[in-house]
């Protein structure tokens, strides 16, 4: 392993989902949500987690959590495995990994006063006197921009951007080392977008929290991760430090994702070249590589064999015959 | 040459009757009109009436408090704002149909999408309840949901996110309304799947002229799409124009902090912080007598912070409501 050990490494993560047999009279199926998902988060790291609708980036965030049970898989938090704990054992690990949601409606306790929402956790924990959990609440509250005396309104008396600051605030009571973001700001404006990506990265800066960020934004993704992993039908089929992704994207899949990013101005307005072909079953994906059903440059081999995920000597990794550029890592 | 604009609202005012005294006001008289084939994108922060006014033209404001204060909504020159409830649900779903911002609270978690969505085609279209599971099928494929004939049977809460949002948007097109009214609709979809869909929406607007009205945060969605772009603050239209005046000259301080916010692709500011535009919006029942931006402008002076500045017409098809922006009174 390298010098610095990853806060957080996933190994081999599957994710299978049983659903009733079809109307076709099909035996019970599986959705291979996620099939097959390494990657590691180095501390003070932001990971990007990018890909089509459905491709499993929530399902990943939630095995990691254990809010659903991996199929298969490990996944190592600070160093220790996480995926034979038990309830309680997770439930104390859970301080150290923290999760934010894409909806601030709806992911806080209506009936509670935002001052409670984020103590509960301390609470919970037995962390401080009452006294101490108090002060760490005002300590938070100031920390992420809420006012103090806004600890005794209800979620519903908050803006969006103020509930998300709330959300972080409770997810930061516990002094995490990762944060796992499953659209932290895709239900936002742009300007209390900014408010709270600048407030995300000020964290990060000062207590060296790793970010685990799953969004469709690709300007915000650029703007906040160090690497990226782009994943497609269960499998990460791209990984890379941001700027290599970005500048000089390998996969025809993330060519693919990079040439529909809506333009910035209207006169930039262009016909686009949009993915043809249905988007395949997670019950039966396609043999071989998963994206050949739909991907412009593919060979026959592409329909035979899985192309595995391999790795550049600069940690660029791509999952793809034609384009990958390195030995198996 | 004066086309009739199929949808036109005059001096829309959206009120929230409260148990003491006089309502609170979260549109403002705001006016608008929408032309055959035309897209007009409304942006603003969260909470300044975006979804209000969509929902108003729909009559579909939360009960039993909210109501239309005043003002008209015209639908090809009928007011909807005197339709009676029986009207209302004839033209909800075929003459204007509204693709709603949260897909999980207006999908019933009970009933399969498949079927939802049948219910919508059967109820106006009259079809038999073969054909309405028939183009049922067909929406999900347009709206490329994989495997429809499968999702056809299950239920909201076996969806992804970005799935749901797609039965929303092929139970809203599966009529093909006149007037498309698409809050957020794409929020929770990757951006294929977004260009996908914002070509069917252009597809539906080519061969049936449909009007839409495209309420997003995202200014990239914006710049794609709108013919027109009108920008609210606080309950209030701050500035309105065609796209091109908007993105090339935005007028308003608040439309300028919108554009600089926005980080860019492949703007090499990686981690630089974004510009925010300090402070929030000001409550609805303690909106300052002026200008409501005037707290968070760095242009303000005391003449914002005492008198409400009028929209003011700046040449062409541009207008905003701000002291500093110059141009004729309108
Ligand atoms: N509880 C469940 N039962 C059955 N299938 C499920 C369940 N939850 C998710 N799935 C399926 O697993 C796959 C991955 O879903 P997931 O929510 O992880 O996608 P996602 O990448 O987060 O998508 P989005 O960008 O739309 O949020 C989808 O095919 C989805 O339908
Ligand atoms: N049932 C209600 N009772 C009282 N006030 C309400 C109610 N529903 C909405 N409001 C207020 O009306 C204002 C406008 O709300 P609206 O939902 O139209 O905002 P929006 O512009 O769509 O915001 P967002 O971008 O967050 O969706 C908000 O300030 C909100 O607090
Ligand atoms: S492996 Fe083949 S099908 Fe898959 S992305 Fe590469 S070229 Fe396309
Ligand atoms: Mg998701
Ligand atoms: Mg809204």
């Amino acid at each position: 392993m390298s010098a610095s050990q990853p806060v957080l490494a996933v190994e081999g993560l599957v994710k299978h989902y049983g659903i009733r047999p079809g109307l076709f009279g099909r035996a019970r199926a599986q959705v291979r949500a996620v099939d097959g998902v390494s990657f590691s988060i180095a501390p003070g790291e932001t990971l990007g987690l990018v890909g089509e609708s459905g491709c499993g980036k929530s399902t990943v965030g939630k095995a990691v959590l254990r809010l659903v049970e991996p199929t298969a898989g490990r996944v190592t938090l600070e160093g220790e495995d996480i995926t034979a704990l038990n309830r309680a054992g997770m439930i104390a690990r859970r301080r150290r990994m923290q999760v934010i949601f894409q909806d601030p409606y709806s992911s806080l306790n209506p009936r509670m006063t935002a001052g409670d929402i984020v103590q509960e956790p301390l609470i919970n924990f037995g962390i401080g006197s009452a006294g101490e959990q108090r002060e760490r609440v005002a300590a938070l509250f100031a920390r992420v921009g809420l006012r103090p005396d806004q600890r005794s309104n209800y979620p519903h008396e908050f803006s969006g951007g103020q509930r998300q600051r709330l959300g972080i605030a409770r997810a930061l009571a516990l002094g995490p080392s990762i944060i796992i973001g499953d659209e932290p700001v895709s239900a936002l404006d742009v300007s209390v977008q900014a408010q709270v990506i600048n407030l995300m990265m000020d964290l990060q800066d000062e207590f060296g929290l790793s970010y685990l960020f799953v969004a469709h934004d690709l300007g915000v993704v650029e703007h906040i991760s160090h690497r990226v992993a782009v994943m497609y039908l269960g499998k990460i089929v791209e990984i890379a430090p941001r700027a290599a992704l970005f500048e000089e994207p390998r996969h025809p899949y993330t060519e693919a994702l990079l040439s529909a990013v809506p333009v910035s101005h209207p006169r930039q307005r262009r016909k686009r070249v949009t993915l043809k072909g249905d988007v395949p079953s997670p019950v039966n994906p396609p043999p071989g590589c998963r994206f050949h059903t739909r991907c412009p440059i593919a060979v026959p081999l592409c329909r035979e064999v899985e192309p595995p995920l391999l790795a550049d000597p600069s940690g660029h990794a791509t999952a793809c015959h034609l384009r990958s550029q390195a030995s198996p890592a | 040459m004066t086309e009739q604009p199929i949808l036109a609202l005059e001096g829309l005012r959206t009120e929230f009757a409260t148990g003491q005294g006089a309502p609170v006001v979260a549109v403002n008289d705001l006016s608008l009109t929408l032309k055959r084939g035309e897209t007009l994108c409304i942006v603003g922060e969260s909470g300044c009436g975006k979804s209000l006014t969509a929902l108003s033209i729909l009559r579909l404001l939360p009960r039993p408090y909210g109501r239309i204060g005043g003002g008209r909504v015209l639908l090809e020159g009928r007011d909807l704002a005197q339709a009676t409830d029986a009207e209302m649900r004839q033209i909800r779903g075929r003459a204007i149909s509204m693709i709603f911002q949260e897909p999980m609270t207006s999908l019933n978690p009970v009933l399969t999408i498949g079927r939802q969505i049948a219910e919508t085609v059967m109820v106006h279209e009259g079809l038999d309840w073969t054909a309405c599971m028939g183009r049922a099928l067909e929406m999900l494929r347009q709206v490329r949901i994989p495997e429809p004939e499968r999702r056809l049977h299950e239920y909201p809460h076996q969806l992804s996110g970005g799935m749901r949002q797609r039965v929303m948007i092929a139970m809203a097109l599966a009529c093909r309304p006149r007037v498309l009214l698409a809050d957020e609709p794409t929020t929770a979809l990757d951006v294929t799947i977004q260009a996908q869909i914002l070509d069917l929406v252009r597809d539906l607007q080519a061969e049936t002229g449909a009007a839409v009205i495209l309420i997003t945060h995202d200014l990239g969605v914006v710049a794609e799409m709108a013919d027109r772009v009108l920008v609210m603050y606080a309950g209030h239209k701050v500035e309105e124009g065609s796209v091109e005046e908007i993105f090339d000259a935005p007028a308003h301080p608040y439309t300028q902090g919108l554009m600089q916010a926005m980080p860019h692709l492949g703007s090499g500011e990686h981690r630089s912080r974004l510009n925010e535009i300090a402070g929030v919006v000001p409550a609805l029942n303690a909106r300052p007598p002026g200008c409501s931006f005037a707290p968070r402008c760095g242009l303000a002076t005391d003449r914002c912070r005492q008198e409400m500045p009028p929209l003011t017409g700046l040449g062409g098809t541009h207008m905003a409501a701000c002291w500093a922006a110059g141009g004729s009174q309108a």
